[in-house]
């Protein structure tokens, strides 16, 4: 009985969805039509290789600054062992709370190696385990690529890209170029940082959109700021404004996310702890307008960079991807021109992250990636797919809430930090 | 790599057809290919092995059946595995006796938290309870601003000052009780669950209120790291269930099964929009399906069920499958589809749907639908009996009477002749004509499949469909996908959706009752 009635439903259904897939399709064509060619992706230029004039400076200097940290963490050996394991509870207080007056010196920049080290090393201990066991064996077996399999599962790296690791590892072994498990996971950390090596993770300095330009009309760097809902964008951006004006830029924030409540708020509160100056639109506005007047207040007032803000958008809403393609095709215009635009990820997010930036870089031709909330439990090994599916460098990461909880990505100390 | 479950299902299972019995190597690889589909939909590895191993133990004493293939079997088994795993039924609130009933909502930075106790809010709202909004999110910047205006714009009052996190949730319970409201929702920071001190934080404002329902907020594109996550909150705070947001990503939700089965709490309420109405309480059962890339058939079906007039449709079909559908039929069909919903809602249920498609109907609104009924409205009655009769001068009076275009009236009349030959496919060649009608369905760049693919596709048609399928008892629920594998051409979709069309459109086949299964 039960049965004849589905019966009929599905009957109905054999009829309404071929209905509905024709109104649908015709929907389709007298949408698309009436979009017309507009829709076309902006040339993208990505003046990350520009060469740097004597007036980029001070935007450099903060890089320098903090590219300093990984010659310090050199020294450091990576010597993981399930012993080093224990983490050290509330050890360090979080530099979260932040002083709304703080000042934005330059000086507490170098801080930020420890910090890096610190902060990852609470997370630490998850795969330590797995990679305890596999070097306590003493020899490689079906039980080792197991370990080494899940503890990659377990920092999000995915199947294939795991697969593909471990393939590659496995054939080494076979032809005896890998003898004994401390070899095996030398070669394994060699090979990740490899796999996220990229040839230029630097952020495009400052002036590189008057570099980049022919007849010196472009005056002002655009750099966007985009993701899906909640990844840290604001904070992200904060952060960034932050380490600009701390090397003597002057920057302008634009609050491009005029969907979320209080978003505004939120960009405001940093740019007066930043120094920066915000221009802001009304809430639900076109965020678009809101980052061309952004840029047109940064070329009269000379400022040399602004940093737009977008709303939160999953990838799969074609209309909000749609949306922020018109943000960057206006960002683009005289006197701005778009020289980054920066991906952020959280580090939980699992193998959708992998779509998010397909999808991101497809729409706006995404330069680089920022890696958010690195200081939790979760590894951030999407990273990994990301970069070998796609190319895309990891630039920044977020380790907190503070102004100065944002480094520089370093493949090195990222894979000690899985291991 | 995003492969759905049941295509890859069709690859491994298609080539054991011909077979009674599932060999140990046979059951072998397609567990193999369950481990890497929970795996990549974000389940816990953990997890996943135990729920691999339970497979494994029921598919090795599979007994022969009649009436199913070894590959339904294995697909039925792990569908009840699965909504087993995921719990049956959806958390019950029940209000404290001594109001207000205080919910405490914790999570990680930008889990959703702030727009989730908006949602909560206003759901109570709609339970008739008289809730009110503490905002002890003292961290991030604005983020009480932004409880004010979320709850402005449902009209509930919002609690918050700018002390210490603990001292705010304390003031604002006793400031609901002042005020007599039933529900008071307290909003907190985001937090590590390594942070010990703001673990400890958290865990003082719940002493300090002592909450009836403590929810954990998790993101639904969360990866492995949910399971630490969850545990953690969990120790801290004795969690009585979840709430999942971001459900309307593309994210598979995997963490959503790790959570319940390492936590032990069912998942509460679900997040699926952006929009403050876009929340309501969790369904176990269809998350079964969309980890597996079902898509959520089962909600689809229920909402045919209330909103198709069966007589209607038995006549139609009836009308289809003689090759005298007329426009006026057509009309009325999309009337009763139109009841189901908006439609790009309806589009995302389906299963079988290529992302191209799925990404075309999101931005399909329902006026361009109203477009197509305002063409056939402005045709006679005669038109829509025969549109053969529609010359160049009736074609621009329609479009004048219908607003729009000749070149839409032309195109609407030519997809419609199209479905025509489609369903006289049905009625005529059975499953291969018809299929072979929705790849031309919509010309440009649609999927054409070669007589190779229609035959193979014709042997496909018992894989996964039939009574006792994946869908339980709903015989041939699988009808709908098929019927979606023509449309990625109208969105310029690759070649690579037709492999939906293939295997998913032989389900059709029979589910509409017009193949009987061919045991080979």
């Amino acid at each position: 009985m039960v049965v004849a009635a589905a019966h009929d439903v599905v009957v109905g259904l054999a009829v309404g969805i071929p209905v509905l897939v024709v109104a649908v399709g015709a929907g389709v064509a007298l949408r698309f039509r009436g979009r017309g060619p507009a829709s076309t992706v902006p040339p993208g230029e990505v003046a990350a290789d520009v060469p740097t004039g004597a007036e980029l400076a001070a935007g450099a200097e903060a890089t320098r600054v903090a590219e300093a940290e990984p010659a310090a963490r050199e020294g450091a050996e990576p010597a993981p062992s399930p012993a080093g394991a224990a983490p050290v509870p509330g050890a360090e207080a979080p530099a979260a709370e932040v002083l709304p007056e703080e000042a934005p010196e330059a000086a507490a920049l170098p801080e930020e190696a420890p910090t890096y080290r610190g902060r990852l090393g609470k997370a630490r201990g998850l795969l330590a385990g797995y990679l305890g066991a596999v070097r306590s064996r003493g020899k490689i077996d079906a039980t080792t690529w197991d370990d080494l399999e899940e503890a990659l599962i377990r920092a999000d790296v995915g199947v294939g890209a795991t697969d593909a690791i471990l393939d590659d590892l496995r054939a080494r072994v076979k032809a005896n170029e890998i003898a004994g498990p401390d070899a095996l996971l030398d070669a394994l950390r060699a090979d990740l940082a490899a796999a996220l090596d990229a040839p230029d993770r630097t952020l495009a300095p400052m002036g590189s959109a008057r570099a980049g330009s022919d007849d010196g009309d472009r005056s002002v760097d655009v750099w966007l700021f985009v993701g899906v809902n909640g990844v840290g964008k604001t904070t992200t951006l904060g952060k960034v404004a932050t380490r600009l004006t701390a090397g003597g830029a002057s920057v302008v924030l634009a609050a491009g996310d005029t969907f979320r409540a209080a978003a505004g708020e939120q960009l405001a509160l940093w740019a007066s702890r930043s120094g920066s100056e915000i221009v802001r639109g009304a809430e639900g506005g076109d965020p678009s307008s809101v980052v061309y007047d952004a840029v047109q207040r940064a070329a009269a007032r000379q400022a040399d960079i602004v940093l737009a803000d977008t709303a939160g958008r999953l990838h799969n809403k074609a209309n909000l991807i749609e949306e922020l393609k018109k943000i960057r095709r206006v960002s683009d215009r005289a006197p701005g021109r778009v020289t980054e635009v920066l991906l952020v990820i959280d580090a939980t997010t699992g193998q959708n992250g992998l779509a998010q930036a397909a999808v991101f870089t497809e729409a706006v031709d995404v330069t680089g990636v920022v890696l958010t909330k690195l200081d939790g439990t979760a590894k951030g090994g999407i990273v990994v797919a990301i970069q070998r599916e796609l190319g895309l460098p990891v630039k920044l990461v977020g380790l907190g809430e503070g102004p100065g909880d944002l480094v520089d990505f370093d493949p090195v100390s990222f894979v000690d930090a899985l291991f | 790599m995003f492969e759905r479950l049941s295509d890859r299902f069709e690859g491994i299972l298609g080539r054991l057809r011909n077979r009674g019995r599932l060999t140990e190597a046979d059951i072998e690889e397609v567990l193999r290919e369950i481990r890497t589909a929970l795996l990549e939909a974000d389940v816990e590895i953990g997890v996943v092995r135990t729920f691999v191993g339970a497979v494994r133990e029921r598919c090795v004493g599979l007994e022969l059946s009649r009436a199913l293939s070894p590959g339904q079997q294995v697909v039925k088994i792990v569908n009840e595995e699965l909504t087993g795993l995921l719990g049956g039924e959806s958390l019950r609130i029940t209000y404290a006796s001594r109001p207000p009933t205080v919910v405490l909502l914790a999570g990680l930075q930008g889990s959703g938290k702030t727009t989730t106790a908006a949602k909560l809010a206003r759901w109570f709202k709609q339970q008739g309870r008289n809730p009110m909004l503490v905002g002890a999110d003292l961290q991030r910047p604005a983020a009480v601003e932004q409880l004010r205006v979320l709850a402005g714009q449902i009209g509930v009052t919002v609690f918050s000052e700018p002390s210490d996190p603990v001292a705010v949730a304390q003031a604002g319970l006793a400031e609901a009780r002042r005020l007599g409201r039933d529900v008071c929702i307290v909003d907190t920071a985001g937090r590590l669950a390594i942070d010990a001190e703001l673990m400890e934080e958290v865990r003082r404002i719940a002493e300090v209120v002592s909450p009836d329902y403590t929810f954990l907020v998790i993101d639904a594109m969360t990866g492995q790291d949910a399971v630490s996550t969850a545990t953690a909150f969990h120790e801290t705070l004795t969690l009585d269930g979840v709430i999942l947001t971001k459900l309307d990503g593309d994210a598979r939700g995997g963490a959503a099964l790790s959570v319940k089965e390492v936590v032990g709490r069912p998942i509460a309420f679900a997040s699926t929009g952006e929009r403050l109405e876009d929340f309501d309480l969790f369904h176990p059962d269809r998350m079964a399906d969309r980890i597996l890339g079902m898509g959520d058939v089962l909600s689809l079906i229920e909402q045919a069920e209330r909103t198709f007039d069966e007589g209607t449709a038995a006549k139609a079909a009836a009308a289809m499958l003689e090759g005298r559908f007329t426009l006026d039929d057509f009309l009325e069909q999309l009337q009763q589809v139109k009841r189901m919903g908006p439609l790009s809602g309806v589009l995302s249920m389906l299963p079988g749907l290529s992302k191209d498609v799925k990404q075309a109907s999101s931005m399909i609104d329902d006026r361009q639908v109203g477009q197509v009924e305002a063409i056939i409205r402005s045709m006679t009655p005669a038109e829509r009996a025969d549109p053969s009769t529609i010359d160049g001068s009736r074609r621009l009076r329609i479009a004048n009477g219908s607003g729009t275009t000749t070149t839409d009236v032309n195109a609407l009349l030519k997809q419609f002749r199209e479905m025509q030959k489609l369903m006289k496919g049905f009625g005529k060649g059975g499953l291969a004509g018809a299929m072979g009608g929705l790849g031309g369905l919509f010309g440009r760049g649609g999927p054409k499949l070669s007589p190779a693919a229609l035959a193979e596709l014709q042997g496909s048609s018992d894989l996964m469909g039939g009574p006792g399928g994946p869908l339980a008892g709903l015989p041939g629920a699988g009808a709908l996908p098929g019927m979606g594998g023509g449309v990625p051409g109208a969105a310029g979709g690759p070649v690579r959706s037709s492999k939906g069309a293939k295997g998913k459109g032989g389900r059709k086949g029979k589910g509409g009752g017009r193949v009987t299964p061919k045991s080979r």
